[in-house]
């Protein structure tokens, strides 16, 4: 958990709002880079050596009391790697995670001012521009809406810059792709939000806007409003940390993790595109024809392998190949696992239920015969679209091109058994 | 209880609208609603509007939130700028960060630079983006300063600071000169270098990588 964070919370409690900017803003002076590749591209969690061997036999004394709330085992620490800047990010562990769903504290976040110390009970969203009347709506108005429940992956669109731009073979999971996580949103569909105020005809836009220092601001095409979009309050049974945008945000299915905009205190609907600073000068991609693709919302399929995968040694033998993949645009269709370097691909079983927008994980089997190898999947959605070679990415789009970095990654087995990023 | 609507259907026809010609973004939403039609569950249960949810927003509350600025200059407040007023806030507020001539520092955003000047950041990762060689439109200037700058102090200056800072930022550009003076009207007529250099997307899925 980040520093950040908890200092909202206590923020929060102290009802000092004002002391916790401040307290941040002298704790972490430095600012992120935003032309450098992604922080912490080597970044290894720091696992906490496991505690010395217990001299009790567990069979033969009772246990610890109930408590409040469960902690890990002190066996298990699985963390996320804060870069400890005001406008840098935090990465989710994949390397140490099952399944779908993403723990609540080990959400990636990436915010542009830090993380706010928000007062439910002083929240309001306000809805007004292009509609019949200008509404207000408090974290309880929200929650008298009928609730809509789904799971939906959330992914910055510039995941995968570090190891794209300066790829190393000591790259972790969470360090090539640590900005996605996937859970449980709860929340209202923005269209019952919308068609409470009443939307004109003539609007064909809405900008929505964050209740952060930086008042981040996407402008997002109206027909994706009355698709699928949420207002989530919460996040895995539970209401949103403060990092993922505590008390409510915007979620957008499927669209990249900029315009799933947190802390979300206002909706305008207009008919024009905002331009604002982070869809011209940032989270537009450039392209080697000489312009820059814009409003280039929808993340295109991806997988990856976070099993074995940087820092695990194996031994010969049967192993179990595991990773995610996911698409914006659907469901995925199939996700094929290599064991030679891409001259030959076998199906990999995907774990049901495969939803539209969300995580599927993929295992295969493997048996390893302790030569060298290199293991890579790659992800195939229901559109038909195929993850690319990063030798496709690459001449299609260029070095220099940023945000989308979707390509197939790949890991190289030594004949030690050590497990590398390939790069 | 008032009768629900219940509508399983997404609200096509309520949110189609005559489109505009001659605005970027339209042809980038039409680009987007046609390559992407969903096939997530609809999160929308359209219900007809419940009325007793919320309350009608005050002129007060919309007014005190109400700070985006668009390309036609919507938003724009009275005031103005010129660049030696601007050199001074400029100097006082921005400077630490961004440099003197908004040549940026370790860490911090350059905003003035015009090379290069064929748009070919896909070619080099290094090459710098800044207001001069990529934004495409200047009233991105004042929505975004309004909203985030200066860094550790958001909403603190006054629109003439900003005007100003504003036509110190384009004219160290060589955007505009020096004598010209930035306000509501003058901004949104300001043309970018980078104007025409963007364009919707054309991903949509499917067989081809794009």
């Amino acid at each position: 958990m980040s520093d950040g964070e908890n200092i909202s919370r206590r923020a929060v409690i102290a009802g000092a709002a004002i002391t916790a900017s401040a307290a941040l803003l002298k704790k972490l002076p430095a600012r992120a880079d935003e032309q450098a590749p992604q922080a912490a591209p080597n970044a290894v969690a720091q696992t906490p050596a496991a505690p010395p061997p217990s001299t009790v036999d567990p069979f033969t004394v009772p246990g610890t009391p109930t408590s409040a709330t469960s902690v890990r085992s002190p066996f298990e620490n699985p963390v996320r790697t804060p870069t400890g800047v005001l406008t840098g990010s935090s990465l989710t562990p994949h390397q140490d995670l099952t399944g779908t769903l993403t723990p609540a504290d080990l959400v990636f976040e990436r915010h542009h001012s830090g993380v706010p110390a928000i007062d439910p009970r002083k929240y309001k969203l306000v809805v007004h521009g292009l509609v019949d009347h200008n509404m207000t709506f408090t974290l309880d108005d929200l929650k008298r809406f009928p609730s809509v429940t789904r799971v939906y992956f959330l992914e910055c669109s510039g995941n995968g810059r570090a190891a794209y731009r300066d790829p190393k073979p000591e790259m972790t999971p969470q360090a090539i792709d640590g900005m996605c996580s996937n859970g449980e949103w709860t929340g209202v569909a923005l269209g019952t939000i919308l068609r409470e105020a009443g939307v004109k005809r003539s609007a064909t836009w809405l900008l929505a806007e964050g209740g952060d220092a930086a008042k981040l601001s996407r402008s997002i095409p109206i027909e994706k409003a009355f698709d699928d979009a949420i207002v989530a309050y919460a996040f895995n049974g539970e209401a949103l940390r403060p990092s993922v945008g505590y008390p409510a945000r915007l979620l957008l299915p499927g669209y990249e993790g900029n315009t799933c905009i947190k802390w979300l205190r206002r909706i305008k609907l207009i008919d024009q595109p905002n331009m604002s600073k982070d869809e011209t000068s940032k989270y537009t991609d450039p392209l080697i024809s000489g312009v820059a693709r814009q409003f280039s919302f929808v993340m295109d399929a991806k997988s990856i392998i976070t099993t074995p995968s940087f820092p695990k040694t194996i031994e010969p033998g049967w192993h179990e190949i595991s990773g995610v993949a996911w698409s914006g645009r659907g469901k995925i269709a199939r996700v094929e696992v290599s064991t030679d370097g891409g001259h030959t691909w076998t199906d990999a079983e995907l774990q049901e239920p495969v939803l539209s927008k969300a995580y599927t994980r993929f295992r295969q089997m493997w048996q390893w015969n302790g030569s060298a190898a290199t293991i890579m999947s790659r992800a195939t959605d229901q559109t038909g679209y195929v993850q690319p070679t990063r030798a496709l990415f690459e001449s299609t789009r260029g070095k220099g091109t940023d945000y989308h970095y979707n390509y197939i990654r790949a890991w190289n087995v030594g004949r030690d058994g050590k497990v590398v990023f390939a790069v | 209880m008032k009768a629900l609507i219940l509508l399983s259907v997404a609200l096509g026809a309520c949110s189609q609208s005559e489109s505009r010609s001659g605005v970027v973004g339209d042809s980038a939403r039409q680009a987007i609603a046609a390559a992407t039609p969903s096939d997530s569950p609809r999160a929308t249960v359209l219900h007809a509007p419940f009325r007793t949810i919320g309350h009608r927003a005050t002129s007060a509350e919309v007014r005190a939130w109400n700070i985006d600025v668009n390309p036609s200059g919507d938003g724009l407040p009275r005031g103005s700028g010129s660049y030696q007023q601007g050199a001074q806030v400029f100097a006082q507020k921005c400077a630490s960060c961004h440099g003197p001539h908004g040549e940026g520092t370790t860490g911090n955003p350059k905003l003035v630079g015009r090379e290069p000047r064929d748009f070919s950041f896909a070619k080099d990762p290094k090459i710098v983006k800044t207001v001069g060689n990529y934004w495409p439109y200047a009233t991105t200037l004042y929505d975004y300063i309004n909203r985030a700058m200066p860094f550790d102090k958001p909403g603190s200056m006054t629109p003439d600071e900003m005007y100003g800072v504003i036509a110190f930022i384009l004219a160290e550009n060589e955007i505009i000169d020096r004598n010209q003076v930035m306000n509501a009207r003058t901004l949104p007529q300001v043309r970018m270098p980078s104007r025409d250099r963007f364009v919707p997307d054309d991903r949509a899925g499917g067989s081809t990588f794009r």
